[in-house]
């Protein structure tokens, strides 16, 4: 029977963006996230369209659909698309690297051109486990993020510092009742069949 | 740049990211994709406000807050520069499923589609053999000759000559198997123009399969997604197909690079084979090179024009139920012509103007000197009209197929209102780079990795 059973907790899909410099983490973090793993040598891409993972707030279920750049911040070719709809976006440099931090103002800055004044926007400060090399001072992050309205975490995908926790603290960031969309088409349904036969 | 690839693609309008969608993703191709532009999508892109202006009518252009105050954010509108709607059950859809990229857009359906008929009256054109039987457009004995020739049309398998009705469908022009069940002249004109969507009469004198697989299309679409409509579009305009189509590409290692204004096809001195492209002063080597038009001067034929009007209105288009995704089909012969004239609406609903804005687009092949004044007919329809922008494009043909020397140029787009055709070219450029045929009906394509 096509029975859609309510279940207690609704489950809302959240668009996720990663941003920020190649090498900055931004594959390994979304792997560290989904899949617990960590690769000391991650390929540039995932080669996946996007991963997914769920994470449970209080009464809400947040199923985030996680988009990686792909490669295409490489030549500043990242398509207007990739920015649609999102409903989060984690900007990562490496505490590292001076130069990966001024990318990711750059970041924010055309997220902020994007006009989307309901984005829940992260600074992820990667690598924290490297602190022997730090660059980039904490405070000094988090008095850009303050300032720009992000919130601010360090974290490594190597050591599994501070990810689960991050991706957690965007869906307690995200506000409750998203914005209605409109009834849209899914390619994939077949409406050949007849109506009430089979539930997918 | 300096680098070698196996392919290097020039342009990003639909074909050719779906060249390298493919040729990635299927072929494992090492592809580079470059545009001069500094945007996604070549023709086939959409605009904001702001881009229009500097495009089409540097004369009237506007800032930012100029525009704010008199349409709203500029970023709020995708104004296709070639308007087309997608059949729900065509190439397109098939390709967007089959590759995964239908997973970075969302679609909603049209809501409407209309015809001209006699005395310029406008009407809907039926969704199904219940709404035909209502339709103003036939009269009762004519609708029950119509109703056996869609019965006939809703049997038919290409394969199984017993549903063919005892005819050679492939010799038999459609003119003639019009005769056979008896249809009126406005009928015939109807099932050609406003269903088949023949953008002619050539299609008269052409094997009937092609009209029973085109009327089959057009009811297949409109019975795929229950929606009361055949047309599905895109959320923020058809400018995220090729985007859409570049990710495919990136995901399976693709790079690429927009705003190289000087780009060029870099051919071999010796064998006069295109070899890669340059730009800057660095080069990028490649087995062939594959493009649109515009990238291989002197390899291409002008075959004809499209003008299209793009407009803004503060209105959806009037006299159709108050549908704000609409085409109105007004079949040649409604205005004197020998090709239709297309009319196609669009709205806030599928996110391509601001909230309270229209885009209207209005187009044909061009048959005289004075192709502005070649839309009139479409453009009376539209009511008052806030700017209006001319797209005056050539179609272009290749000389070649360019299996010889290695440039391998799409065919521009036509002036037909759904994507069949492009994606016909595409399946033909795939098949003159690898000699294989792109299959549609098997999981051809490594589906894209959605779970966890």
């Amino acid at each position: 029977m096509a029975s859609n059973a309510s279940a207690a907790s609704v489950t809302t899909q959240a668009k996720l963006v990663l941003l920020g410099d190649m090498g900055a983490g931004k594959s390994s973090l979304v792997l560290r996230f989904v899949k617990g793993q960590f690769h000391e040598y991650q390929e540039s891409t995932i080669g996946a369209a996007f991963l997914t993972q769920t994470v449970c707030v209080d009464d809400r279920t947040i199923k985030f659909e996680i988009w990686d750049t792909a490669g295409q911040e490489r030549y500043h070719s990242l398509a207007p698309m990739y920015y649609r709809g999102a409903a989060a976006a984690i900007i990562v440099y490496d505490i590292q690297s001076q130069s990966s931090f001024a990318r990711a103002k750059s970041w924010v800055r055309e997220l902020q051109k994007q006009g989307n004044a309901s984005l829940v926007m992260a600074l992820a400060g990667n690598k924290c486990d490297m602190e022997e090399k730090r660059e980039v001072q904490a405070e000094e992050a988090e008095a850009y993020a303050a300032e720009n309205g992000l919130f601010f975490m360090e974290t490594s995908a190597k050591a599994a510092v501070n990810v689960t926790e991050l991706f957690h603290e965007i869906a307690v960031k995200l506000p409750r009742a998203p914005a209605p969309t409109a009834p849209g088409v899914v390619l994939t349904n077949q409406n050949r069949a007849p109506k009430n036969s089979q539930c997918c | 740049m300096d680098q070698t690839y196996d392919v290097v693609v020039l342009g990003t309008g639909l074909k050719e990211c779906l060249v390298a969608g493919v040729l990635s993703a299927v072929e494992r191709m090492k592809v580079l994709h470059v545009d001069r532009n500094d945007y996604y999508g070549g023709e086939s892109a959409s605009l904001n406000l702001l881009q229009v202006f500097e495009k089409f009518a540097k004369e009237r252009a506007m800032d930012k807050s100029a525009i704010a105050a008199k349409y709203g954010r500029y970023q709020d509108y995708n104004i296709d520069l070639i308007p087309k709607y997608i059949m729900g059950n065509g190439l397109l859809t098939k390709v967007l499923v089959k590759t995964g990229v239908h997973q970075y857009i969302q679609f909603r359906a049209g809501d409407g589609s209309f015809v001209v008929g006699k005395g310029g009256k406008i009407h809907k054109v039926p969704a199904n053999d219940k709404e035909a039987l209502r339709s103003s457009l036939m009269g009762m004995f004519e609708k029950l000759r119509a109703r056996s020739f869609f019965v006939f049309v809703q049997n038919f398998v290409e394969t199984d000559p017993s549903t063919h009705g005892g005819y050679n469908l492939h010799r038999m022009p459609a003119r003639e198997l019009y005769e056979k069940f008896g249809l009126a002249a406005e009928t015939v004109e109807f099932i050609g123009h406003a269903l088949a969507l023949k953008t002619n009469e050539r299609y008269l004198d052409e094997p009937a399969v092609n009209l029973v697989k085109a009327v089959r299309l057009y009811s297949d679409s409109m019975a795929r997604f229950d929606t009361g409509s055949p047309y599905i579009y895109p959320l923020y305009g058809l400018g995220e197909l090729p985007q859409g189509f570049a990710r495919l590409s990136a995901v399976y290692g693709g790079t690429y690079m927009l705003a190289k204004h000087d780009v060029e096809v870099v051919y071999d001195e010796e064998t006069g084979r295109a070899c890669g492209v340059k730009s800057e002063g660095e080069t990028a080597k490649a087995k062939f090179v594959v493009g649109d038009p515009s990238y291989f001067p002197g390899k291409t034929k002008v075959m004809g024009q499209v003008v299209r009007a793009l407009c803004l209105l503060s209105h959806p288009i009037p006299n159709v139920n108050d549908a704000e995704s609409v085409q109105i089909i007004i079949p040649a012969a409604q205005c004197g012509r020998r090709h239709d004239v297309y009319v196609l609406g669009a709205g806030s609903s599928h996110n391509v103007c601001a909230k309270g804005r229209y885009f209207a687009s209005v187009s044909t092949t061009v048959e005289t000197n004075d192709p502005q004044r070649e839309l009139e007919v479409g453009l009376r329809m539209l009511g008052p009209i806030d700017e209006l922008f001319y797209n005056v494009s050539d179609v272009h043909h290749p000389l070649a197929d360019g299996v010889a020397d290695g440039a391998f140029i799409s065919t521009g787009y036509d002036a037909t209102t759904h994507f069949e055709t492009t994606v016909r070219d595409v399946i033909d450029i795939y098949k003159r780079i690898t000699g294989k045929d792109l299959d549609l009906s098997k999981d051809d394509f490594t589906a894209a990795d959605t779970s966890g």
